[in-house]
């Protein structure tokens, strides 16, 4: 029912029913009304003999379940899914109460506000964009391909991109790639403060001198940790600070390769740690900061007359951005939509650039003659033609992401603990199904059913309308 | 783009200066860019699981797929011909066949009576029942499970290939009679007159007249079913035993192990996607149609 006869996109190339049906010509339904072709007693016979099969299966196999399912939603489960004592609504108010099954429906509302109009309006740029270039078609084939690929090898795709580690998951090594780009990561990530020095804080929240130094009085900050089989490029030799103007100090890592050497002193071969960035405080406030030299010195020559404390920031010890965790509890639904957005773009894409290729030329022609720009073009005459269109794919949406299942069970069941962040009425349903709590699956059901008949009348009203 | 040329021609430069010129080709290029760069996008997902799917195993915990295209001798075909050789996969994959061919089938041909009779056979209350069927639509899969899963108990064929095809046979009607209802009642009524008159029977009149003058209909139908039951997962998770699940239900359940079961999982899929898209390829046409007409489901 996503495009019936007489709808716009109808004059489309190569598009949905309503073209097979524009293919036919249209003396059908009103035509009918003449004098019965056969004998009445005959006709009865013959309808039952075409007919026959297919409302046996679908009296069995839809109808009966609905109505058991309305039934059964009324009772309690017994153990072992057994049938209890009748409940009435109960079941329906644990649907929105109970935390896993709230949280599937939380799931499914953000689904409905997200998912259908982000991939309509990216359907729509892209039916847009792709009919200025010359290859339109082969963009087209490229970005409906998904459609053939079941939401098992989707999901399983999309796995192998949201893979937590960067080495292994495509997304976190572009979101790691990028970031580093822009920010560059800490020096030091492995190093910290040698222990029983006149210190506090911690890696996370960085170094400050207990005692405050005077200038003239060299402030050493010896660390450990460096990796010395591979240090970082550049690193020289420390040596004791010089003695300049205003407030002078060395950081350095007071370990140096085959060990030796004085706790707190630098020893020749120990390592400067060239550009840890240091701050010099003044009752607990930031006067000044500088950078280690390739020695590890660093200075404030402006900091001549009072004491201050010394403090290394957090942003030197911060371990290295590994990307973010795609199927963690708070980015899962979205990083799904994302997997769904790959899927149904391009249908949302093919149908709305058929519905534009169904708009008159001449409108849009009269429009550009008038002095429209290309955007007026598009908000006054292109939109509101295409409403229709956009009302088919958007409810189309609607309908699919309501019921969505597959995708979720896919990525959720690879997501380990965090799968159930990810949980959806559907996937709600079928755990409650493998409980045996019939009860509250087939509450879950009703309530899938529910939600759904409005969008569908919608559908079927738009059809009975178009068939007169 | 030709549209704003003519255009210039009318305005003159008034409303379309040089600069507005420039912006425009310049425009192209971004535009051609971008979405050369969007295709890219859409295309790399299925070309990486391509290629992890032809890689050592072992390569999946030490980097990403990309590194096989520096270095092409991770590459190998030992996944497939591994896979080829566990009768779990072999099998589920006849298994997704034999679930799938009649599934399709049977649909079109029930479909397709049933569609005749709402469209050219007269009989009492047709127009409601017409009504009901197409109010079948909005009743989702999941609704059916439980009471279908007792109901194959009771008939004693519960995790046969039979149970699955009855029941996406049973899914798939609303929709057939509805999409063949529709176009049959589009064919000439003087056709169908004349072949009245000169005596053919309805059964003749439906496999001679309506079938052939339905293909491309009936093409898109099959197409979409076919996708349908070949991409499913839900029903086949709960109507199949071991004996009976399809491809989809077989990897479904290494997917808990996912970076362990790599080596199944990427080539399996991988298996999975190769057919619906060689018949995407073959059938753009009328898949894309079917796609699009049943996507109410």
């Amino acid at each position: 029912m996503t495009q019936q006869p007489g709808e716009p996109i109808a004059d489309g190339p190569a598009v949905g029913s309503a073209v097979l049906v524009a293919d036919a010509p249209t003396t059908g339904s009103d035509g009918r009304a003449g004098k019965p072709p056969r004998e009445l007693g005959q006709a009865r016979w013959l309808s039952i003999i075409f007919l026959g099969p297919a409302l046996i299966l679908l009296a069995v196999i839809v109808l009966y379940p609905l109505v058991y399912s309305a039934v059964r939603s009324l009772f309690d489960d017994g153990p072992a899914g057994t049938t209890g004592g009748f409940v009435g609504l109960r079941n329906y108010g644990s649907v929105f109460t109970d935390p896993s099954t709230f949280r599937a429906v939380k799931n499914n509302i953000i689904w409905i506000l997200v998912a259908p109009t982000v991939i309509t309006i990216v359907g729509l740029i892209f039916a847009v964009l792709s009919e200025r270039i010359r290859w339109s078609s082969a963009f087209k084939l490229v970005l409906f391909m998904p459609m053939a690929i079941s939401f098992l090898a989707s999901g399983v795709t999309f796995e192998l991109i949201y893979s937590d580690q960067p080495s292994r998951g495509l997304a976190n090594a572009v979101t790691v790639g990028i970031r580093d780009t822009f920010s560059s990561p800490s020096l030091y990530p492995e190093t910290h403060i040698r222990t029983g020095g006149s210190f506090t804080g911690s890696a996370s929240s960085g170094y400050t001198t207990t005692k405050a130094y005077s200038p003239g009085t060299p402030v050493l900050i010896p660390m450990v940790g460096l990796s010395l089989t591979s240090p970082p490029k550049g690193l020289v030799s420390a040596q004791p600070p010089s003695t300049g103007p205003g407030l002078n100090g060395v950081v350095w890592n007071d370990f140096r390769r085959g060990g030796g050497g004085t706790v707190g002193k630098v020893d020749p071969g120990e390592l400067g740690l060239k550009g840890v960035h240091v701050q010099a405080l003044q009752d607990g406030k930031v006067v000044a900061s500088t950078t280690a030299d390739a020695k590890g010195d660093f200075s404030f020559p402006g900091l001549t007359s009072a004491t201050y404390q010394v403090k290394l920031p957090a942003s030197n010890f911060a371990p290295p951005f590994n990307g973010l965790s795609w199927l963690g509890p708070n980015l899962i639904t979205p990083s799904i939509m994302i997997a769904y957005l790959w899927v149904y773009a391009g249908f949302a894409m093919v149908l709305l650039a058929a519905g534009m290729a169904a708009i008159p030329r001449d409108a849009l022609e009269a429009a550009r003659i008038d002095g429209a720009t290309e955007w007026q073009v598009f908000r006054r005459v292109t939109a509101p033609l295409l409403a229709p269109v956009l009302l088919v794919v958007f409810v189309t949406l609607v309908i699919n992401v309501l019921k969505i299942f597959d995708i979720v069970f896919v990525i959720s069941s690879g997501a380990g603990a965090n799968g159930k962040y990810a949980d959806v009425l559907a996937t709600q349903l079928f755990n409650a199904y493998g409980q045996q709590r019939y009860g509250i699956a087939s509450a879950i059901g009703v309530v899938l059913v529910l939600v759904v008949v409005p969008f569908m009348a919608l559908n079927i009203r738009r059809f009975r309308r178009e068939q007169r | 783009m030709t549209a704003a040329a003519s255009t210039d021609i009318v305005t003159g430069s008034i409303n379309r200066g040089w600069a507005a010129r420039i912006a425009a080709r310049t425009g192209g290029g971004a535009l051609r860019i971008f979405l050369i760069v969007v295709a890219l996008v859409w295309l790399i997902p299925t070309f990486g699981l391509l290629i992890e799917s032809l890689r050592d195993p072992a390569q999946y915990a030490n980097g990403g797929w990309w590194d096989a295209i520096t270095h092409p001798a991770q590459l190998t075909f030992s996944n497939y011909s591994a896979l080829l050789k566990t009768s779990a996969i072999t099998g589920s994959f006849w298994n997704t066949v034999e679930i799938t061919v009649p599934a399709t089938i049977l649909v079109v041909l029930i479909g397709a009576a049933a569609g005749y009779a709402f469209a050219w056979l007269e009989f009492p209350g047709r127009d409601a029942l017409f009504l009901v069927v197409i109010g079948l639509l909005v009743v989702p899969i999941q609704i059916a499970l439980i009471p279908v899963v007792k109901l194959y108990s009771a008939l004693g064929i519960s995790g046969s290939i039979l149970s699955v095809v009855i029941f996406h046979v049973a899914f798939g009607l609303p929709f057939a009679i509805f999409l063949l209802r529709n176009y049959f009642s589009g064919i000439p009524r003087d056709l169908m007159e004349a072949a009245r008159m000169d005596g053919a029977t309805e059964g003749r009149i439906f496999f001679r007249i309506v079938l052939p003058l339905g293909l491309p209909a009936i093409a898109s139908l099959a197409i979409f079913q076919f996708l349908w039951v070949w991409n499913d997962l839900l029903v086949a998770l709960i109507f199949t035993d071991s004996s009976s699940q399809p491809l989809t239900v077989a990897l479904a359940s290494q997917t808990r192990q996912f970076g362990s079961s790599i080596d199944v999982l990427a080539p399996g899929a991988f298996l999975s996607l190769i057919v619906p898209l060689a018949v995407f390829m073959f059938f753009q046409r009328f898949f894309v149609e079917g796609v699009m007409a049943g996507s109410v489901k």
